[in-house]
């Protein structure tokens, strides 16, 4: 009876990686069997995509017999797999074939993928400002907050002196100083540094402060039993102590920076992929609106993933961590 | 009492000599009353010598021994180690608590050498910490993290990590009542080959009768309310001390009966085993 059981798993499995094939083939012959109810020239880079991974994922497939670490990879995201597959094809259904849904709002996946092959240029200088834009206000206001929560969760008095500023002006969303600093910073690049960094510092300086003020305080008093100065308390006990609190903060600053700027490019600087957005909005040229948004969504689905990275080094002595 | 070879202790050093002079210690809560934790302890410390103090939960020994540790300040009297009075923490007063208290980001290894870091003396001597960690029998978790150990073995490191600046007190809140009762003896061993081996004054607070008559040269029983010495008493047996030896039992009771927890009319009591 067991064994039988056992037996019945072990195929379904088998059969479970089967299906994303079934729904590629599929999709397929859907995209070629129904006539095209929008009107569409250009090269189909969908039906090359879809082929190509057909080709792929026979591939692993095969592989995936004889390893089975492969196997057991594709037995996990299989069932996803084919989910993604089934949900382009519906988007290719309901757009080019049935035209269920009104032009120029939802454009077929192929018109967004031909973005990536005609625009890519654009593209790219704009993935480049909104990095350098990122990374610049995230690094700036990551360590200012690193600093700031540090002195307020070491001293007293500037805990006195500055919390009420912090109480006050944190909660107010970050964005909404971009109309007062894009006129006090000379360009609109450094306003925008301004935004992010101070949308950064926030989570990170409370974080960090939360942190060290809960340190243990054995701690502090072994480490001092053990000949251990000041400066040693701080920066070998506190912050060690309080990193998985710090990094909490760093990682609510990035969502917290990815809005930012988002807003800022769309509000005030020229360039970078907020800017494609209202830019294409205003062209009404939605297929490069979704082809923004899909490169938005794999740079900073990616950075977390970094960020994480980092994470899982620095505490590699915490167990029981998040994982991403 | 005859017939103990006498292996240890009967001279003393002359560092690590503890002088507490009059002693007092109040906190004042939020409320009304005020917790006299501690009043005119008064106690002569010889170098080298092995204290233990014993008494009812909320007696102040560890108000005492966080005082001697330089963590908290009398507020009258005063202590000294070696003639020179304690005025806030130092490595040369190590101190072990109940909790091994290790730090959870380092590895064994750099637990113990926290103390050599912090004084920034690493250099040149990494070779002690190797010896402490194969002293304590940890040499295969060199590089484990303190969720990795069990809890006698991370008292285990706590201990060596308080020995790597060689102190002249060590300080024992409850080391070893965390733990099992065979880890227990095991440590209480341990504590004092390291004691014989160091000549360290060691000043241990525990809640175990036997403990404090197994390892100390004078257990100090300590009454609450307010924490005062109640009775010095002398443990004269040489070394080792069987537990089975009919002194031990002699000074169990006696100590037991300073706690109030014998009562003498027991005595007619007879239960034919
Ligand atoms: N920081 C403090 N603030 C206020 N009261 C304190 C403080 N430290 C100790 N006390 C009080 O002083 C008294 C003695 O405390 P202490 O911790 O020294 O007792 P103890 O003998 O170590 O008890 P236990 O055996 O339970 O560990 C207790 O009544 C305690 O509540
Ligand atoms: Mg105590």
């Amino acid at each position: 009876m067991f064994n039988l059981d056992y037996l019945s798993i072990s195929k379904n499995k088998d059969l479970k990686n089967v299906v994303p094939l079934v729904f590629l083939v599929a999709a397929i012959i859907l995209h070629l069997a129904l006539p095209n109810k929008q009107v569409f020239k250009a090269k189909s880079i969908y039906l090359t995509l879809l082929l190509l991974f057909l080709a792929a994922y026979t591939v692993i497939l095969i592989l995936s017999h004889r390893n089975t670490k492969i196997r057991e990879v594709l037995t996990g995201n299989s069932p996803l797999l084919a989910l993604f597959v089934f949900l382009f094809s519906l988007w290719d259904t309901v757009t080019l074939k049935l035209f269920l849904l009104p032009l120029p709002y939802f454009p077929a996946p192929d018109r967004v993928l031909n973005i990536f092959l005609t625009d890519w240029r654009t593209l790219g200088i704009s993935v480049f400002h909104s990095m350098r834009l990122l990374i610049l206000g995230y690094l700036i206001g990551a360590s200012l907050g690193f600093v700031a929560g540090i002195l307020l969760g070491w001293w007293k008095s500037c805990r006195y002196w500055v919390m009420p500023f912090i109480r006050i002006i944190g909660p107010v969303p970050a964005v909404t100083w971009i109309p007062i600093a894009m006129v006090v910073f000379p360009t609109s690049f450094m306003g925008s540094v301004f935004i992010i960094a101070l949308a950064v510092w926030f989570p990170v300086t409370i974080m960090t402060f939360s942190g060290i003020s809960s340190v243990r305080n054995s701690y502090f008093e072994v480490a001092s039993t053990l000949g251990a100065n000041e400066p040693f308390l701080i920066l070998r006990v506190a912050i060690p102590a309080a990193f998985p609190s710090i990094f909490i903060g760093l990682w609510q600053a990035t969502s917290a920076s990815f809005i930012s700027l988002i807003v800022a490019e769309m509000m005030g600087v020229k360039a970078g992929l907020g800017w494609y957005i209202t830019w294409a909005t205003s062209w009404a040229e939605y297929a490069k609106v979704y082809a923004v948004l899909i490169i938005i969504a794999i740079i900073f689905s990616n950075l977390i993933k970094l960020l994480f990275k980092l994470r899982d080094k620095v505490l590699i002595w915490q167990k029981g961590l998040i994982k991403w | 009492m005859v017939g103990y070879a006498s292996t240890d202790g009967s001279s003393s050093l002359t560092s690590g000599v503890i002088d507490i002079v009059g002693i007092d210690r109040r906190f004042s809560s939020q409320e009304e009353t005020e917790i006299h934790a501690l009043h005119d302890i008064n106690l002569k410390i010889k170098g080298g010598e092995f204290i233990t103090l014993i008494g009812p939960s909320g007696c102040g020994k560890s108000t005492l021994l966080r005082l001697i540790a330089g963590l908290d300040q009398p507020d009258s009297g005063h202590i000294s180690l070696d003639g020179d009075v304690i005025k806030g923490p130092s490595y040369l007063r190590g101190l072990v608590f109940q909790d091994p208290t290790l730090f959870p980001w380092l590895t064994v290894q750099k637990n113990i050498s926290v103390g050599l870091v912090a004084r920034k003396i690493l250099k040149g001597n990494e070779g002690e910490v190797d010896a402490l960690i194969s002293m304590i029998g940890l040499e295969g978790f060199k590089n484990a993290f303190p969720h990795q150990l069990s809890g006698g073995m991370a008292q285990r490191v706590a201990l060596a990590r308080a020995l790597i600046n060689k102190p002249r007190v060590l300080l024992l809140d409850e080391p070893l009542g965390a733990l099992d009762a065979f880890t227990r003896m095991h440590m209480q061993d341990e504590i004092l080959s390291i004691w014989k081996s160091r000549r360290t004054t060691m000043i241990m607070v525990t809640h175990d009768v036997d403990e404090a008559i197994y390892l100390s040269d004078r257990v100090v029983v300590m009454s609450p309310r307010p924490g005062k010495i109640q009775e010095i008493i002398d443990i004269p047996m040489g070394r080792p001390r069987p537990r089975n030896h009919p002194d031990f039992f002699r000074l169990r009771s006696r100590i037991l009966e300073t706690l109030h927890f014998a009562e003498s009319d027991y005595t007619d009591l007879t239960y034919n085993l």
